[in-house]
């Protein structure tokens, strides 16, 4: 059929029944709308890499991801941004090694041990903690943490990567809790009871039975957490110093995240295409994580 | 517990419930102290000096106020959802509805997951070129409105279509039956019994956009004036969050900082209560 033939075929159906062409239009119309995320994403994708990789070429990908310097404004210009990528990968690791095994055994007592009422009450918590804006977790970080380590760790200036640690940490706790209780309270609770029937403990039921049959979904929270933790911006710039140093522990850092933060609103030229460059270089993680994501999510499906 | 169990079981046991405990004091102590502090904090200031709710600042005058702050983030706040309520539910009711075909379902989830793991920080930047820039909206409101829609389209199309996956199939067979368009049964049957799921998103939302600063410092702007609805949408104008991230990492201002973030952490606390009582409205309906 021709598509002159066709399009005759569709206009005499639509003429005998009127409603049926309101009915097609709309489900066109929810077509569109339901179609508008991926525009989005293509949208944030495509500008980001116009944006971002005129000035990595200008610059040389080498220099710009190994250079160890970054003097944007300096009458030599240098744009490495190796320190930046760094930090936010010691950042990262060190919220993680702090933030989930704390909420991972919380996570493990709420599901298994708490008391219906005290459970609900601390899904509110975390709900709460969740909720508050990371601004003030940046405030509070920069009024107690920070002049909290410089006394405690006799440093000179306690906006540091360990302050911006602990709060990236706390910051991530809920979704870790979050997911990995949903995770462990899916586990078939035959599971459970055959392991106490052979004369398991309870603790120890949970432990090693309860536990390895949720780890996909508990792997699931703690890539969330890292995305949660590399994507952080403005708490992480109130307490972490923002300064261009390679990372230390009581350095006064800059993240991927801030670096685009502090210098955004007085940049030009060359130095705001590096800036989105440096954006690009966090998108490109950011996918990292949500193709693990995705993996993840396909196989427990599997399973 | 059972009696003989081995010393080392025992001794593993006893550490592992330790850990448990050590673990949820961690939590329940840095909740309370995460809101006791800031309310600490906050709530004199606000006693102390009450006229900073309706003032506008002025330096000549000498006068803080965040009245301008507050408006600005109830315009955005209504701003967002007008624009992303019809966006996220009808792509909610195109996936839950319409859509046949597997693999188009698969890419707009996957597309909106991935919308839902990008960063304020991005969405800022992809804003200010998209909205301030190529669309001409300058630093504004809407320019901030706009991010957030995009920003907040996952939320509300998951809370949408989780409840629209709620409503019975024989609900809608019933309206088939009487000869209802499938338009039809959208509109009279399958939307109203999940309105809860909607709102559930809407306060969701209002969360997320009171908690924002990243997406909104590059695409709203700093300013502290006062502006009607319309006015405000075409002008730069600082919400909650923003005033207070400039106050205190820029101004050193931190009387009126914890101000505002008592309010922040008050409007927090009310919005989890409201959710959780929604979803627990939600749960009960399901079990019946």
């Amino acid at each position: 059929m021709s598509l002159n033939e066709r399009i005759t075929v569709l206009v005499s159906g639509y003429k005998a029944n009127p409603k049926r062409l309101i009915e097609d239009l709309i489900h066109f119309i929810f077509l569109i709308l339901g179609l508008i995320t991926v525009g989005c994403v293509l949208i944030i994708t495509i500008y980001l890499i116009i944006s971002g990789l005129p000035a990595i070429i200008e610059i040389g990908p080498i220099e710009f991801l190994f250079g160890t310097r970054w003097a944007s404004t300096a009458s030599e210009p240098a744009f490495g941004i190796l320190p930046f990528i760094l930090t936010s990968i010691y950042g990262t690791a060190g919220a993680i090694i702090i933030g989930v095994p704390i909420g991972f055994f919380v996570a493990v007592y709420l599901a298994k041990m708490a008391p219906r009422k005290f459970k609900e009450t601390m899904q509110l918590c975390v709900g709460v903690l969740a909720g508050i804006p990371s601004v003030i977790y940046g405030l509070v970080g920069m009024s107690v943490l920070v002049p909290a380590i410089r006394a405690i760790f006799d440093v000179p200036d306690g906006a540091s990567l360990f302050a911006a640690i602990i709060v990236l940490s706390v910051m991530i706790l809920p979704s870790v809790i979050n997911v990995s209780l949903s995770a462990l309270e899916a586990v078939p609770h035959e599971y459970e009871e055959a392991s106490l029937s052979l004369g398991a403990t309870s603790i120890e039921t949970y432990f090693r039975v309860t536990v390895p049959a949720a780890r996909s979904g508990i792997f699931t929270a703690i890539v969330l957490g890292i995305g949660r933790a590399i994507g952080e911006a403005m708490a992480i710039m109130m307490v972490a110093g923002n300064v261009a140093n390679m990372p230390g522990l009581f350095k006064s850092v800059r993240f991927l995240t801030t670096a685009v933060a502090s210098e955004m609103s007085y940049s030009s030229g060359l130095q705001r295409e590096a800036l989105f460059s440096i954006a690009l270089v966090l998108f490109f993680f950011i996918m990292l994580i949500n193709a693990v994501l995705n993996f993840l999510k396909t196989r427990s499906q599997k399973i | 517990m059972i009696e003989g169990l081995s010393t080392k079981r025992k001794v593993w046991c006893l550490i592992m419930r330790t850990l448990c405990y050590i673990s949820l004091v961690i939590v329940v102590a840095l909740t309370a102290f995460m809101l006791l502090y800031v309310l600490f904090k906050g709530i004199p200031n606000i006693i102390e000096n009450p006229r900073m709710l309706i003032e506008t600042p002025s330096v000549r005058r000498g006068i803080d106020g965040i009245l301008p702050d507050i408006m600005n983030t109830v315009y955005v706040v209504i701003a967002t959802l007008i624009m992303v309520l019809p966006l996220g539910v009808g792509a909610a009711i195109y996936l839950t509805e319409y859509a046949r075909n597997r693999r188009v379902v698969e890419i707009i989830e996957f597309a909106s997951e991935t919308l839902s793991g990008i960063p304020s920080i991005i969405y800022g930047l992809v804003g200010m070129l998209l909205f301030v820039q190529l669309l001409g909206f300058r630093t504004s409101l809407l320019a901030g409105s706009c991010t957030l829609v995009i920003m907040n389209l996952p939320t509300i199309m998951r809370t949408t279509e989780e409840a629209l996956k709620t409503v019975p199939q024989s609900y809608r067979e019933g309206a088939f039956a009487l000869g209802a368009g499938k338009w039809r049964v959208i509109r009279t049957v399958v939307l109203p019994t999940c309105i809860n799921g909607i709102v559930t998103g809407c306060i969701l939302t209002v969360g997320r956009i009171l908690g924002e600063s990243a997406a909104l410092l590059f695409t709203a702007g700093l300013a502290h004036r006062l502006y009607g609805f319309f006015e405000g949408m075409a002008n730069s104008g600082a919400t909650l969050t923003v005033a207070l991230y400039v106050y205190a990492s820029e101004r050193g201002d931190f009387d009126i900082a914890y101000a505002i973030a008592a309010i922040l952490i008050i409007l927090t606390v009310i919005i989890n209560l409201i959710t959780t009582y929604l979803g627990r409205i939600m749960e009960r309906r399901n079990g019946q």
